[in-house]
């Protein structure tokens, strides 16, 4: 092999630095995002429930969203019967805000986390105290 | 491998690959189930009819462009060329072009007219969307999406009535107090009058209508005994531009048979 040597220790440095993020942080648990049900609201629930289970709002709320945005707007309908039977306007900002007021520790901390940036308060929430 | 082998992989592979996405499929909103009679109002056909006489002064038009504005987060912006408005008023000449005269009679050529999007029947905005965020409803209204305008503002150019407003900016700075119940807009959105389908679908009148005092009427103009009906069977009324096709579903009435007009 010509040159062998500086081949191999410019490999070496180059594994290294494409690495680096990696090997910098190995044994070190990043800060989760702390999510805050913290509101007026939520603190008077007898039953802190939201509309649907709290795994089904962890992994389905962006569908759960979508869906209402399309049956209110496009379909006309404005009630969501939950599967335990209970009846919620569908609403962002009168069923959603009205009890997670706090959309920057609550929404927010997640989207922040996983750099999803939302584009939901450039029109929803304009009522809430920034 | 013959070719006989091959082929029945293929199936074989295919039926797999669907059987995964059904499976997939089952990650969707389960529990997503609508009531479908919720109390809206119902209706076929969706009109109004305005009684021009009981707009007389300025008032009359103020009370009710704001009680609209500030209920729908209208921002109040000065200038022209960016203002937005959803209703507002205007004279013979620009309201009724087409019926110009050079001999108007003083009474009319001093009158304003209210004016809002038509809810047309043939709406060219909706033909000319490329996104479908403007849309028309099974019950004729002529609603917007905002989630899906892309602000090319094609429905502009297309509506003859001046309906449609752009947001230039962000129109929040521009909003006295905002109405909490409602969105407002954001940069780069198209926006107009919805005849106020998020109440009508809650069972409630349009804002216009209840802030008129009866100068505008609301309802069915499929239904011959619908109050719109009743207001048009008894008085002279005009529409507006009506001979571009569009089919407006905004009455001006003049009391009296024609003899105030």
């Amino acid at each position: 092999m010509y040159n062998g040597g500086k081949i191999i220790t410019g490999l070496i440095i180059f594994v290294l630095l494409i690495t680096a993020p990696f090997l910098l942080n190995v044994g070190q648990a990043n800060e989760l995002p702390e999510i805050s049900l913290n509101t007026p609201v939520i603190n008077q629930l007898s039953e802190k429930q939201c509309v649907e289970s709290v795994e089904f709002m962890r992994s389905q709320h962006p569908q759960l969203l979508n869906d209402w945005r399309d049956q209110v707007v496009r379909e006309g309908q404005t009630v969501y019967v939950s599967s335990s039977g209970e009846e919620y306007e569908m609403s962002l900002d009168n069923s959603c805000l009205q009890c997670h007021s706090n959309q920057s520790q609550f929404c927010d901390a997640c989207h922040n986390y996983t750099s999803v940036e939302l584009y939901c308060w450039d029109c929803h929430g304009g009522g809430l105290a920034k | 491998m013959n070719r006989r082998d091959f082929l029945k992989g293929i199936a074989a592979a295919g039926f797999g690959g669907a059987l995964v996405f059904q499976g997939l499929d089952k990650f969707g909103t389960e529990a997503a189930d609508m009531v479908p009679n919720s109390p809206r109002l119902q209706a076929k056909h969706w009109g109004m009819v305005i009684d021009v006489s009981k707009f007389q002064n300025e008032d009359d038009f103020q009370r009710v462009a704001d009680a609209c504005h500030s209920y729908h987060n209208v921002p109040a912006i000065d200038d022209p060329k960016e203002e937005v408005k959803w209703i507002w008023e205007d004279d013979f000449e620009h309201t009724f072009a087409e019926l110009e005269s050079n001999y108007l009679s003083e009474e009319i050529k001093k009158m304003k007219f209210p004016v809002l999007c038509n809810h047309c029947e043939e709406p060219s905005c909706v033909r000319v969307c490329p996104t479908q965020a403007t849309f028309k409803r099974p019950d004729g209204i002529v609603a917007m999406d905002y989630h899906r305008c892309i602000g090319c503002r094609f429905c502009m150019a297309a509506c003859p009535y001046g309906a449609r407003s752009f947001n230039f900016f962000d129109p929040r700075p521009y909003i006295d107090q905002v109405n909490p119940e409602l969105p407002t807009r954001t940069k780069g959105v198209v926006e107009k009058c919805t005849f106020c389908v998020e109440r009508i679908d809650k069972g409630l009148a349009p804002v216009c209508v209840e802030a008129s005092g009866g100068a505008i009427m609301f309802g069915d103009l499929d239904d011959p005994q619908s109050e719109v009906r009743k207001a048009l069977r008894e008085n002279f009324a005009i529409r507006r531009k009506v001979e571009l096709g569009t089919g407006p579903n905004i009455y001006y009435i003049f009391r009296g048979g024609g003899a105030g007009a």
